[in-house]
């Protein structure tokens, strides 16, 4: 059926105006709930056994600033060999090469098959199972090098070796996913252009598949931020071990928890702050155009409710 | 666009220099048997046009010309030289991955589903390679990329990315990066077919370009037109066989063979 457009009219129409409709029950939730926050927010500040005296008094001290570095140096180390580990894995687990697929599959199942806690007390107590450590071919070759275990796996190396070798088998799905999720179509135009597969891999298919693999990464460092506190079966002075040690002089458990606690919380914000701005250098080409910063945001809100002088009016005045 | 094709290998097949020869080509995938047997020889010049109803073969064997699928017998020869193996005895033996890659630098490829890098602007597709394999300095390869980027239409193009441009225009910078490194011949495995009608045109018409210029093309197609126009040899192939090839007009006004009609009337 076709119908003949008839002359628009010569007058202009009034501009119609949208009128939004109040959504009341959105203005109850949100009564509501504020209520109940602020009085959560109240009961912890104004109840005197959080001691924000205590709290305060703590919060810069020697051993909690000491603890903290530590923490944060065992999370940088931790991932950094978590993270090459991964990627080592992945690539050996995606390998033609049977055996190195093997390795690489039993890798995973065993370091993501058993508790993080059973790992670092295992390796915090080698010696007990290698009293000597030697290195050299086995069965055949000459032992390059040895040494007592006691001596050489200290608390330090072990917590790192475990959250490290850990950290990897985690990391390792997380790159595999990302590698695999990058279509097969660019290995093949990398391969026509006469790329060879590790410049391929590195040139072409790493790059996109950091889009897959940085959210998930972001998650682990956060989550290893938190998980060296488990190293303080090993006398580790760490963040929350130092706290430990304080408390357990002082008897005040509550307010040097809620110190630790603060400093997780602050460092785990700067990490989703850092996390933000890699996400969306990745993101380039990815979508058509980057998302916003959170300062462009913030400008283009304040754009947004101030007279634009040079807008063209329409309608009515 | 209705200008003949003036290019230099106007004369009879079997006259000009051969550039690539398929000898007795095999595939199998798993049981199932995707060429039986194929022969093929591109001269220099020439524009080669596959075609046959999908399932006929067509696209892996261009797909076994530089050898992105591996062959289960038989041969292909780019000037004279083996690809993807080299004979010890009467025995093929797979090349090393370097020595194949430096083949495959020889062959420009265009794939249906365009394949460009989607993390890197128009620009840095076309000169990534030229830079990273071939060791250009990237001044020089820039200046050939603009000229490439010039030629299909897209110069102003050169910093946006692939996903900022539409398919027609993808497919042309896709030609571009190929012609960078200044291949041998070229190979286009459907290259219009993942187009909307309306960009059908813009790509083949750099393809005619191409071919005007004396580039030896093969190209698997379903464009008949595209066949008819700029193809010196047009190859029909149905269930793993060359079933009948000639010049466009003998083979396409006046197949010989049943089946090359019947699949004819369906398409034309």
């Amino acid at each position: 059926m076709t119908t003949v457009q008839e002359a628009p009219p010569a007058t202009v129409p009034e501009e119609i105006r949208v009128k939004h409709r109040t959504h009341w029950g959105w203005w109850v939730v949100t009564a509501v709930v504020l209520l109940f926050a602020a009085g959560i927010v109240k009961t912890l500040i104004t109840n005197p056994n959080m001691q924000w005296d205590v709290v305060a008094s703590w919060f810069f001290s020697r051993s909690i600033i000491f603890g903290l570095l530590r923490t944060l140096e065992l999370t940088v180390l931790a991932m950094f060999f978590g993270i090459l580990l991964g990627m080592l894995a992945a690539v050996m687990r995606l390998s033609p090469i049977p055996i190195l697929s093997s390795v690489a599959w039993f890798y995973t199942w065993f370091f993501r098959g058993t508790p993080l806690l059973v790992q670092i007390i295992f390796w915090y107590n080698l010696a007990a199972l290698f009293p000597t450590i030697e290195i050299g071919i086995p069965f055949v070759g000459p032992v390059f090098w040895e040494g007592n275990a006691n001596a050489i796996v200290t608390p330090f190396l072990a917590s790192v070796l475990a959250l490290a070798l850990n950290e990897g088998a985690y990391m390792a799905e997380i790159v595999r996913g990302g590698i695999v999720s990058v279509d097969p179509g660019q290995s093949e135009a990398a391969a026509a252009l006469g790329m060879r597969n590790s410049r391929a891999l590195r040139r072409i298919i790493f790059p996109q598949a950091m889009r897959v693999i940085v959210p998930p990464t972001g998650n682990q460092v956060i989550s290893m931020l938190k998980s060296t506190s488990l190293v303080s079966v090993t006398s580790m002075p760490e963040l929350l071990y130092s706290a430990q040690l304080v408390y357990n002089r002082t008897f005040q458990t509550i307010p040097l928890l809620v110190v630790a606690s603060i400093w997780y919380l602050i460092v785990t914000s700067i990490l989703m702050v850092i996390q933000y701005y890699i996400e969306r250098r990745y993101a380039r080409g990815g979508r058509r155009e980057l998302p916003p910063t959170p300062w462009q945001k913030f400008k283009r809100m304040i754009a947004r409710f101030s007279p634009a002088p040079t807008t063209t009016a329409t309608g009515r005045a | 666009m209705t200008t003949a094709p003036t290019t230099p290998t106007d004369e009879a097949p079997g006259e000009g220099e051969v550039v690539l020869r398929v000898t007795g080509l095999k595939k199998r995938f798993g049981a199932l048997e995707v060429l039986k047997g194929v022969d093929l020889v591109v001269e220099r010049g020439e524009v080669m046009c596959i075609i046959g109803p999908s399932g006929s073969g067509k696209s892996t064997v261009l797909r076994c010309m530089n050898h992105l699928e591996e062959m289960d017998g038989g041969r292909v020869e780019l000037d004279g030289e083996l690809i993807g193996y080299r004979m010890r005895g009467q025995k093929y033996v797979t090349l090393p991955e370097k020595v194949l890659a430096q083949q495959r630098t020889k062959m420009g490829m265009v794939f249906q589903s365009f394949n460009l890098f989607p993390h890197m602007t128009v620009l840095q597709n076309i000169i990534e390679s030229p830079v990273g394999v071939l060791g250009q300095n990237s001044k020089e390869a820039k200046a050939t990329a603009m000229a490439l980027l010039g030629k299909v239409g897209l110069a102003e193009k050169a910093d946006r990315y692939p996903r900022q441009l539409s398919g027609g225009q993808q497919q042309r910078v896709a030609i571009a990066r190929a012609l960078a490194m200044k291949p041998r011949l070229m190979l286009f495995d459907e290259p219009t077919s993942a187009l909307d009608p309306e960009l059908v045109g813009e790509v083949l018409d750099v393809m005619k370009d191409l071919a005007r210029e004396g580039l030896t093309m093969v190209v698997v197609t379903h464009e008949m037109g595209f066949a008819r126009e700029v193809a010196n040899w047009v190859v029909f192939m149905d269930g793993g066989y060359i079933v009948e090839q000639g010049i466009p007009n003998d083979l396409l006004r006046n197949p010989q063979m049943s089946r090359t009609k019947d699949f004819l009337s369906k398409v034309l």
